[in-house]
């Protein structure tokens, strides 16, 4: 069998769609690649790449436009179910009837692919025991938490051993702790059933796990190979900047990618700074931005040349991502020198759900331009307790305060005061952009010139395009409207409930850009995130699981209480809610 | 008077952003008023309960001159059209069973005889009684035909029943009908519309959104509730328009009035539709729910019968039902030409409603929990 | 093993949609509870039938004459004659809505009368044109009993002349009840309801929610995914149908002429049909909301307005009974009425079965495709 060494095979395969302005869009642009069998293989690129065209197209859901594709020796747009027999898929949102149960989802698909009952029994009780989902079978799916989603999903997927499993960015907007559950079981399945698998993803950690990477940009092929050897493309330009005592890293940071023609990448991260130069990079400029930093060269990592790959083709098709560019109003309080006064204040906060304890006494301040982080596991609480501070959910018991007032009963206009950017996109997606925003300026009583100017300087600010359809914006820009919605009242404290969740690292660097030149300007940040990093930038962070707070402090403070200060910030995370489980377990164990 | 001029800037916002997602692409604006229009001309035509068209199937065992005349006579209206001219009883069944026939007349052999010799002349007359009101209607037609037969035969006492018709001269159905859909065929939509604006906004999240801005729950509530009005009153314009100047019936009261009433008829239904809306989880639930109530409130509003006709007990509830309410207060002011004291007593469960509903709606945006 | 393999699939995908529509309550309450709503308003709360209208009879003669002549509107079962004297009184009974007509019997009737011109005067409330026409149809006939009589009586003395008597029968509703048509198009109502409100949600509902994309790449075939999202709808019109027929039958005395076997199968022809139209709406539109306000505009509202369910489609214009002959529901409406109460027309059964068994294929076949395994 001469198909058996690869699975996937095209050859200037292309797939277009019809634009938003009547044109066509190449989502897929000539790309030629083949895929080799039993192997785990990584599609990796930003918003916009082309990854989930591609993964239709595999599964036999688009038909490539032009060159051929053959799925396990299949030509797929000719015989589609003959593929679809043997293959299996998981979408991004993968489709769990949320009204059914787990074990009515799972039975439903090992139906459809025709598992027999022996066979079933076996299966069922690994997935169950590999996603830790047995606890809950007979719960409906729409109840579970997003990561246990996820993990339901992939069970369902895996309810027989295909010829090729394809994963379509199946960590999107999942916790560290689920996300190393989810790679557990593929993991598993690759060595002992020797899948075939491909998986897209944005994450560069998982990329490295895997056998093979392609890196895509905007429909092309930007270079294949194993993780090794892509890395090596950054080889020597990667250090890691230590700042001065008493600048916070992300400072230094801001300044680093402020300058894109000398450093291809920085992110702050360990109390450091981990940054990329670009290969020409003008030494006397790079002493400048460096100057009162300790800098020492470190190993190269995938992301680096990733990051690297892309600013290069970026740079090559079109203009780098929208420059930032922030308002320097003084918040009101900082000039009269009472910044340290708490402007946001939890005790013993409870939110019940029946018998359920989403949230059991939480405490915590928020002084003035502070960004603080709320972290967790998906079901820790951490949406609750968000939901509660902007006044959207009545509290059970405790007290709460922002700007001095409880939202949920204080009158309209102490809503004013705060900007608030939902999880999922929550604007009007069959509105422009500039309805949009004119609309929220207006019930945040913007009127005339003044609003007209607010909503131009927005939309400069955040490079958005104000005559498009915001339904149809890609998932960055989706993102960066909401972050002008909620910024256009200028409010004085923001909510962020995970902003990042599902953008690609670029949109993410934009994005936390804003972030520390707003917390610059006077401006409180409350925001939650799955993505163990970006707690980096945050002054302090709470890290909650099962409605508790099990860490409170700045990022050092919470290294050092998973063990070790120089750990990254994944690590400590899932370090700290294990002990905390433990904890937990051996309490009720006791009791 | 900022803080005023403030407020009704915030709401009027909101009524921009709602009417913006409304009428925005040509679509959406299609299906709210296209159909309107193409309801109004389907139903104007083929709603009527008048008597246009009767074929008939005559078996003529006489042969006579009385017989001739008769026939003559019906033939003579318009109305009665003869399908077939049996020769044998047997075939009058398959005549009405296959429907070509509404009816079948059949002279006995002896029908002259009798009248000439001046016995009773019976007249054997077979409806097809499937559908009853039309059957009833053809059976008064032929009974007046034969009770002038009988006169021009000076065989009954001359007795003249002048009929005179206020409002509709003609007693044309569609005079009836097509007032009354004035105001319900606007329900159906803006009760649909006002009902999925808030579960929209819940299902795709971007209630919470709105629940963060300073808008109070008075505001998000003006703001949900006048769009849907604007959309229901436009619709009742084009159906008025249509049956103004298309079927020409003839208008005789106030337009002022009429759309008082109307306002406060689309009022009452918005806020059943924002009532549902608050209280439905789903866009799925709040569209079955609000089926469920149109259903009934069309059915026992008088659009198709008179309430009269039903029992005590419905009677007594179609007084929480808007629309019964609605269409008397437009028919009466249409073709009645009622003035305002006239029609006071319809305003009443009308404002009721309105008045139960709104409130009720506000307080569900904030006070409903997900 | 391909046979299996369906089978399975088939049972699995039933077992999943069944479970879907038990579990949200509305599909219940608009599937069961409103046709059970439905059967009880139509068959107790409508009536097209005119009973005890209400005539104000303005006496302002009183002569023996005048009360002879207005005698027969006592007897009329569908008349409730309001006996008043003078027009004022009268007109203002109907200004209060506690009379529909006037009668007026002129002060001087019994003089014209005796002259050989008598005259009364029919004043009509016009606006409820039905209740008009059918108050002008009853006084017109109760009047005519005692003239014919008076006639026939005088018709034995040698200057009088023979009348003409209508012997009528009505066929298949002899008592001219409403209910006797009504309820069986009720069925057509409550079949057709399934359809545009339940069914036409299903498909917009998995594209709404991005189910079927990973329905799409298991090895179901598009066909199974239509029969399976059928069947539990199948079983609640089922249900409703013989609550419909039970109801006839026991509840309202509805005639049932026709076999049952035959009721029954046709029902579920048109079921079919109706089920199939909802459900290709569904997937044409690929949104729950577009998707609703097409089937009731496109569906149920015409098979309430024009199916010939309370409108006699011979009085329409030809445009309109060209486009009510276009709807599946006008050619079952004519059916289950005449099975009910006509009987077993056989010509009309096969006509009717033959246009709704192509309207079930051509959906099918339809359906099937707007499910076909592509996203774009």
């Amino acid at each position: 069998m001469n198909g058996a060494a690869a699975t996937v095979v095209l050859e200037e395969t292309r797939k277009t769609f019809a634009g938003p302005d009547g044109g066509t869009v190449a989502a897929v642009d000539g790309i030629t690649m083949t895929i080799r069998a039993g192997e785990l293989t990584a599609l990796v690129g930003p918003d916009g790449a082309g990854k989930t065209t591609l993964m239709r197209m595999f599964a036999g859901l688009l038909r490539p436009d032009a060159g051929s594709l053959h799925v396990l020796g299949t030509d797929v747009a000719a015989a589609p179910q003959r593929v679809q027999d043997r293959i299996s898929y998981m979408p991004q949102r993968f489709g769990l009837y949320e009204d059914l149960s787990v074990q009515e989802n799972l039975d439903l698909y090992a139906d459809l692919h025709g598992v027999p009952q022996d066979q079933r029994r076996e299966r069922f009780a690994r997935m169950l025991e590999m996603t830790d989902l047995a606890r809950f079978t007979g719960r409906p799916a729409g109840k579970l938490s997003g990561g246990m989603k996820q993990k339901l999903g992939l069970a369902c997927t895996l309810v027989r051993s295909p010829d090729l499993l394809l994963l379509d960015e199946p960590s999107v907007g999942v916790d560290p702790l689920s996300r190393r559950d989810l790679w557990q079981i593929v993991r598993q399945l690759i060595d002992q059933e020797q899948l075939s698998v491909i998986v897209s993803t944005a994450y560069m950690d998982e990329a490295e796990r895997c056998a093979r990477v392609f890196v895509m940009n905007k429909g092309r092929l930007l270079a294949e190979g194993a993780p090794d050897d892509l890395r090596k493309q950054a080889r020597g330009l990667t250090f890691t900047a230590t700042p001065p005592d008493g600048t916070p890293a992300r400072t230094l940071q801001a300044r680093l990618i402020d300058a894109p023609d000398q450093i291809i990448d920085a992110v702050p991260k360990g109390g450091n700074v981990r940054l990329t130069r670009q290969p020409d990079a003008n030494p006397a400029r790079l002493d400048a931005l460096l100057h009162d930093a300790v800098v020492e060269p470190r190993p190269e990592e995938l992301e680096d040349a990733f990051m690297m790959l892309l600013r290069r083709h970026e740079d090559r098709t079109a203009a780098p991502a929208a420059p930032v560019a922030v308002r320097a109003r003084p918040a009101p309080g900082t000039a009269n020198g009472s910044s340290d006064k708490p402007i946001i204040v939890v005790r013993d906060l409870v939110r019940k759900f029946g018998d359920f304890t989403a949230v059991a006494s939480t405490s915590f301040d928020v002084v003035r331009g502070e960004i603080f982080g709320l972290l967790g596991p998906n079901g820790a609480g951490k949406t609750t307790t968000f939901r509660m501070l902007c006044g959207l959910l009545p509290a059970t018991s405790g007290h709460l305060e922002v700007a001095g007032l409880n939202l949920r009963t204080a009158r309209a206009k102490a809503r004013g005061r705060i900007g608030y950017v939902a999880q999922k996109f929550a604007l009007y997606g069959d509105l422009t952009v500039r309805d949009n925003l004119e609309f929220f300026g207006g019930a945040y009583g913007l009127r005339g010139q003044a609003l007209k100017a607010r909503v131009t300087a927005s939309l400069t600010q955040f490079g958005l395009e104000p005559s498009a359809q915001s339904g149809l914006l890609p998932a960055g820009y989706k993102q960066r409207l909401a972050m002008a919605t909620g910024l256009l009242h200028e409010p004085d404290i923001l909510f962020l409930d995970e902003p990042t969740s599902g953008i690609d690292p670029l949109a993410r660097r934009a994005f936390w850009r804003t972030i520390t030149a707003l917390a610059e300007g006077g401006v409180t940040i409350i925001i939650t995130t799955h993505f163990m990093e970006e707690a980096e930038y945050c002054d302090r962070i709470a890290i909650q699981d099962a409605g508790r707070v099990l860490a409170l402090g700045t990022p050092h403070q919470v290294r050092e209480q998973a063990g070790d200060a120089a750990m990254d910030m994944d690590s400590a995370f899932i370090a700290i809610v294990e002990q905390g489980r433990a904890r937990h377990n051996h309490r009720e164990a006791a009791a | 008077m900022q803080a005023l001029a403030d407020y009704l800037a915030r709401t009027l916002a909101l009524v921009r952003k709602e009417l913006l997602a409304l009428l925005k692409d040509r679509s959406s604006r299609m299906l709210l008023f296209a159909p309107a229009l193409m309801q109004t001309l389907l139903f104007g035509y083929g709603a009527t309960y008048d008597l246009t068209y009767v074929p008939y199937a005559v078996l003529d065992q006489s042969g006579g001159a009385a017989a001739t005349e008769l026939l003559a006579r019906l033939d003579g209206t318009g109305v009665f059209k003869r399908a077939a001219t049996l020769t044998g009883s047997g075939q009058i069944a398959g005549m009405i069973e296959s429907g070509d026939a509404l009816l079948a007349i059949d002279f006995p052999a002896d029908f002259d005889a009798r009248l000439a010799s001046r016995q009773q002349a019976p007249l054997q007359v077979i409806l097809d009684g499937r559908n009853s009101s039309t059957a009833a209607l053809a059976s008064a037609y032929i009974a007046s035909i034969v009770a002038a037969y009988n006169q021009s035969r000076g065989a009954a006492p001359a007795l003249a029943v002048v009929r005179r018709a206020w409002f509709n001269p003609n007693l044309e159905s569609r005079w009836n009908l097509m007032p009354a859909l004035i105001a319900s065929l606007s329900m159906l939509q803006t009760l649909m519309l006002a009902a999925l604006s808030v579960a929209r906004e819940r299902e795709q999240g971007t209630f919470d959104q709105l629940l963060v801005t300073p808008l109070t729950p008075l505001q998000i509530l003006i703001g949900k509730a006048l769009p849907a009005i604007f959309v229901g009153l436009i619709q009742s314009t084009i159906v008025f328009l249509v049956i103004l100047f298309w079927f020409k019936i003839p208008f005789s009261g106030s337009v002022w009035l009429l759309y008082l009433g109307l306002l406060v008829f689309t009022a009452a239904s918005v806020g059943i539709g924002l009532s549902v809306s608050a209280l439905s989880l789903t866009m799925q639930q709040a569209m079955l729910y609000t089926f469920m109530l149109v259903m009934p409130l069309i059915l026992l509003s008088g659009l198709l019968t008179a309430v009269g006709n039903m029992p005590r007990i419905l009677q007594l509830a179609t007084y929480a039902n808007p629309l019964r309410f609605a269409i008397d207060l437009v028919r009466r002011v249409y073709l009645e030409g009622a003035g305002f004291s006239d029609v006071a007593l319809d305003f009443v469960p009308l404002l009721g409603v309105a008045a139960v509903t709104l409130p009720l709606a506000a307080w569900l945006f904030r006070n409903r929990l997900a | 093993m391909s046979r299996s393999g369906f089978a399975t699939r088939l049972v699995a995908l039933i077992r999943k949609e069944t479970r879907q529509m038990l579990r949200d309550r509305s599909n219940l309450v608009v599937g069961l509870l409103l046709p059970v709503g439905l059967i009880l308003i139509f068959g107790f709360g409508i009536s097209f039938d005119v009973k005890d209208a209400r005539v104000a009879v303005a006496m302002e003669d009183s002569s023996p004459i005048a009360r002879d002549t207005v005698a027969g509107l006592r007897g009329s079962p569908y008349l409730a004659p309001v006996w008043v004297r003078s027009m004022t009184e009268a007109e203002r009974l109907v200004r209060a809505g506690k009379a529909d007509a006037i009668l007026r019997v002129p002060g001087d009737f019994s003089r014209h009368m005796a002259a050989g011109h008598g005259q009364l005067q029919l004043l009509l409330n016009g606006v409820d044109s039905n209740t008009a026409a059918a108050i002008e149809g009853y006084v017109n006939g109760a009047l005519a009993v005692p003239l014919q009589q008076r006639g026939d009586r005088a018709g034995n003395k040698p200057a009088g002349a023979a009348s003409v008597v209508i012997v009528q029968r009505t066929w298949f509703n002899e008592a001219s009840e409403s209910t006797w048509y009504v309820v069986p198009g009720l069925i057509v109502l409550v079949m057709t309801m399934i359809g545009a409100f339940l069914t036409s949600l299903l498909i917009a509902r998995e594209w709404e929610r991005g189910t079927l994309e990973s329905l799409f790449v298991t090895p179901v075939r598009p066909l199974e995914l239509v029969i399976a999202k059928l069947t539990p709808y199948l079983v609640v019109g089922i249900i409703d149908l013989t609550m419909c027929v039970v109801a006839a039958r026991l509840l309202f005395q509805v005639p049932i002429r026709g076999s049952l076997p035959v009721i029954i199968g046709a029902s579920l022809l048109y079921l079919m049909v109706s089920l199939l139209l909802g459900l290709f709406i569904s997937g044409t539109t690929r949104s729950q909301f577009t998707a609703s306000q097409v089937a009731l505009l496109t569906s149920f509202l015409p098979a309430m307005m024009l199916s010939g369910f309370v409108f006699d489609l011979r009085n329409v214009p030809i445009v309109i009974q060209v486009i009510s002959q276009l709807l599946p529901a006008t050619h079952f409406m004519g059916l289950i009425k005449t099975l009910f109460m006509a009987g077993d027309y056989w010509p009309d059964i096969l006509r009717t079965c033959g246009i709704l068994t192509i309207y079930a294929l051509v959906l099918v076949v339809a359906t099937r495709r707007t499910l076909r395994k592509k996203l774009d």
